[in-house]
């Protein structure tokens, strides 16, 4: 314990002395992070320098293995540098797919080249990441996807359309699943390859949702080459990493509180004000109460289930029910800001509202219970594989 | 942080599991009931449980306990709600010896707690006077009189009231309902004269007492605590009540689903088990999703008591929250899931949703418990 003294006082004198002040406010949306890769342009001098800072400490990446770009750490100090961050409101130096996805997957499914390749740059922010998955005849049931991938003898080719694609327009790289043998049953016959986004024949078409925003687009493959040494695992066996992605994001979605990471009682103390120190609307009162409830249980089931896996128990299905009911949640989170805002929250455009962040931001949280497998298809899988329902 | 098990709270877990399925299943609740047994729970038992450490399980070795803590005592409550065990845990082995530990005086201590530990002693918490739990709201009486104090007033939802050998009674002292300061807490001889006691049988076949006292007097070395300052004290026994309730109910609960869960796979309508429709389904898989939630709640309640944090009030009202709206749930599924049989004595579904009636509203029930998160927050 006392080695974790004495690396909490070296984080906390780095931190100190390296985090701008700039970085210590709270981001205003997901607009404010900082992503990263060859098309991205830095908002501040100070958000450059943060991520530049962090990265050189490897600490973008802070359980990732030293000569892959990260810091090294154990779980235990990353949790110590997690808290001192938060303690002092620092912002996430970088956010990506690589970071969160690609990058487990890698590390447990890639080769030491493939490693030694991909993951430093996603450390250091240069490389953008976006993930290939849903098509339009795939979505909740994934692996019913068509996007074609041939072996032509020194490379792949690639044809078919992706949908639902993260920042594709943003991205520099992208980590997709394709069909490597159409003869096979659905699950079998799909691989894992990764390619760049400005390969000729990629083009990605932004969809514009009802909040107005556009983070998802469309993204086609019209003959698209890729190297055979980018292929992750072994040919034909992508799902088994496509599954492993699929609980990690799972956990990503349903551990999203969304931008304003605040109690739900202090956002709408804050919005609606207290009177006798009491929210003034008894129904609300109690919502919020309820909410922060099932919040506060929820985050230590998240822990708890974590922590099992850690001990060696699976989290398998599992990542379902935390997925389900983390977005559920968020769905409510936003439903009481909204109704706590009022007239207010219903501005679309303005800086008084800064352009209806919150109403967008509410209208972006309606996905969360569709995107990564929707509730219902959580509910089926708890059903199968947890209760053992029978026909399901 | 106390939510996953150690070793050792798995084997504690374990052995309750075993000890009650065997020696306390629902089906004794039915004979007590059925037999119209007098105590309303088996003397037997609780003899078997204070071998076991239950009934010392907060009370120190010093003093004849097994002094295992907080999170195996939820443990045991949780095994205890699985079973529908009716004892005399919660009364005597939870509230009593917590009034004692945090109340009492060294004689005191020295006096009652082996006495717990052993099984020898049933007590009882005397606090409820209205409909709903509301301790501030004390009305019953202690005046100074001569060398002690004479007690007034009338008492309900007195658990094990009717066969306790000895009562913790909060009474006021001084300033007016609606307020903590001002309540003491007293050790009472139910058989003192002025005491009137009705057994009340409720509706999840246990009982408790209704208790009028009429000039009751006690003496001064009755008082349990300070003078005035038993609000304190009474806040420890009862979040004490509230922690071991919401580990009962996560049992009471998660053994409700289990039957209903186990029955759908089996009972076939329209050709096919009913398991097989999604309606079913999904409505078990969210229950499934709650009651996961709930053990983690619970769990964190448990180990902020043993760390006595006084910022246990806190997670003890969260998880009390969350477990009455969610055990209630699951009897209310269980009984609509079952079909007809749910309505059925011969089910056991019908006594998990009495029980978990009676249990939610011990001790507050959810919305009681938001009402007092939202005000220890500040909102």
């Amino acid at each position: 314990m006392s080695d974790f003294k004495e690396f909490r006082a070296e984080v906390r004198d780095w931190l100190a002395e390296n985090c701008p002040e700039e970085m210590r406010t709270p981001m205003s949306g997901f607009s404010d992070a900082c992503w990263g890769g060859r098309k991205f342009k830095f908002e501040s001098k100070a958000q450059e320098q943060w991520m530049r800072r962090m990265a050189e400490k490897g600490w973008t990446v802070p359980t990732w293995p030293k000569e892959y770009g990260g810091g090294g750490l154990s779980k235990e100090e990353a949790k110590v540098l997690a808290s001192e961050m938060k303690r002092i409101k620092a912002r996430s130096p970088l956010s990506s797919f690589g970071i969160w996805m690609l990058g487990p997957a890698l590390l447990k499914f890639g080769t030491h080249e493939q490693k030694l390749e991909h993951l430093p740059p996603i450390a250091r922010g240069e490389i953008r990441w976006c993930q290939g998955y849903s098509e339009p005849g795939a979505g909740s049931d994934l692996a019913a996807l068509q996007t074609k991938c041939e072996d032509m003898g020194d490379h792949f080719l690639i044809n078919g359309q992706k949908v639902w694609t993260s920042y594709a327009d943003k991205a520099d790289w992208i980590f997709c699943l394709v069909r490597t043998d159409p003869k096979a049953k659905k699950h079998e016959g799909i691989s894992f390859v990764l390619f760049d986004m400005e390969t000729p024949g990629v083009e990605a078409k932004p969809i514009k949702l009802i909040s107005g925003r556009s983070p998802f687009c469309e993204t086609f493959f019209e003959d698209v080459k890729a190297h055979k040494h980018n292929l992750v695992g072994e040919l034909n066996k992508g799902w088994t990493i496509a599954k492993y992605l699929l609980t990690h994001e799972r956990e990503m979605i349903g551990g999203m509180g969304g931008d304003d990471m605040r109690p739900i009682s202090e956002i709408v103390a804050g919005t609606v004000g207290l009177v006798d120190g009491k929210l003034p609307d008894a129904m609300l009162r109690a919502k919020v109460a309820e909410a922060e409830v099932d919040e506060w249980s929820y985050m230590l089931t998240m822990q708890r289930k974590l922590a099992e896996a850690k001990a060696g128990a699976s989290l398998g299905a599992d990542s379902s029910m935390l997925k389900y009911y983390g977005t559920e949640l968020n769905k409510r989170r936003y439903e009481l800001m909204m109704d706590a805002a009022g007239h207010d929250g219903l501005e679309w455009e303005g800086a008084r509202s800064n352009d209806g962040d919150l109403a967008r931001t509410w209208l972006r949280t309606k996905g969360n219970s569709i995107e990564g497998g929707t509730s219902e298809v959580q509910l089926n899988i708890i059903s199968k594989h947890i209760l053992r329902m029978p026909g399901a | 942080m106390g939510l996953v098990l150690t070793e050792e709270e798995k084997m504690i877990s374990e052995m309750a599991e075993g000890f009650f399925a065997d020696k306390a299943p629902a089906k004794q609740l039915r004979e007590l009931r059925d037999n119209r047994d007098e105590t309303g729970f088996n003397r037997g038992l609780w003899g078997e449980m204070a071998e076991m450490g239950f009934a010392g399980v907060l009370i120190d070795e010093e003093h004849g306990g097994s002094n295992m803590g907080f999170m195996e005592a939820g443990l045991i409550a949780e095994q205890m709600g699985r079973n529908l065990t009716a004892s005399p845990f919660i009364s005597t082995a939870i509230l009593a010896a917590t009034a004692l530990n945090k109340g009492g005086s060294k004689e005191q201590k020295t006096e009652w707690l082996p006495k717990i530990a052993s099984g020898e002693t049933i007590m009882a918490l005397a606090l409820e006077e209205g409909r709903k739990h509301n301790p501030a709201a004390t009305n019953m009486s202690a005046e100074r009189s001569g060398n002690g104090f004479k007690l007034n007033g009338q008492k309900g939802m007195v658990i094990d009231g009717h066969v306790a050998d000895q009562y913790i009674v909060v009474a006021r002292t001084s300033g007016e309902a609606g307020n903590m300061d001002g309540l003491t807490l007293f050790l009472v001889d139910p058989k003192t004269k002025g005491i009137a006691i009705e057994r009340t049988q409720m509706v999840d076949s246990r009982n408790s007492a209704r208790i009028e006292f009429e000039d009751v007097e006690v003496n001064a070395d009755a008082v349990l605590g300070e003078v005035d300052k038993g609000g304190d004290v009474l806040k420890a026994i009862v979040n004490a009540g509230k922690a071991a309730i919401a580990a009962e109910l996560l049992g009471t609960g998660g053994e409700a689903f289990r039957q209903t869960t186990d029955y759908i796979r089996e009972r076939k309508q329209f050709g096919v088990e009913v398991g097989s429709f999604q309606a079913l389904q999904h409505r078990s898989a969210h229950l499934y999703s709650e009651l996961e939630i709930c053990r983690s709640a619970v769990l964190m309640a448990l180990t902020a008591m043993d760390m006595d944090a006084t910022g246990s009030e806190l997670p003890v009202a969260m998880a009390k929250a969350k477990l009455g709206s969610v055990s209630k749930l699951a009897g209310l599924e269980g009984v609509q899931m079952h079909g007809g049989v749910g309505m059925t004595d011969e089910y056991d579904i019908g006594l998990y949703l009495k029980r978990i009636r009676v249990a939610q509203e011990l001790f507050g029930d959810a919305n009681y418990q938001m009402e007092q998160i939202a005000s220890m927050k500040g909102y």
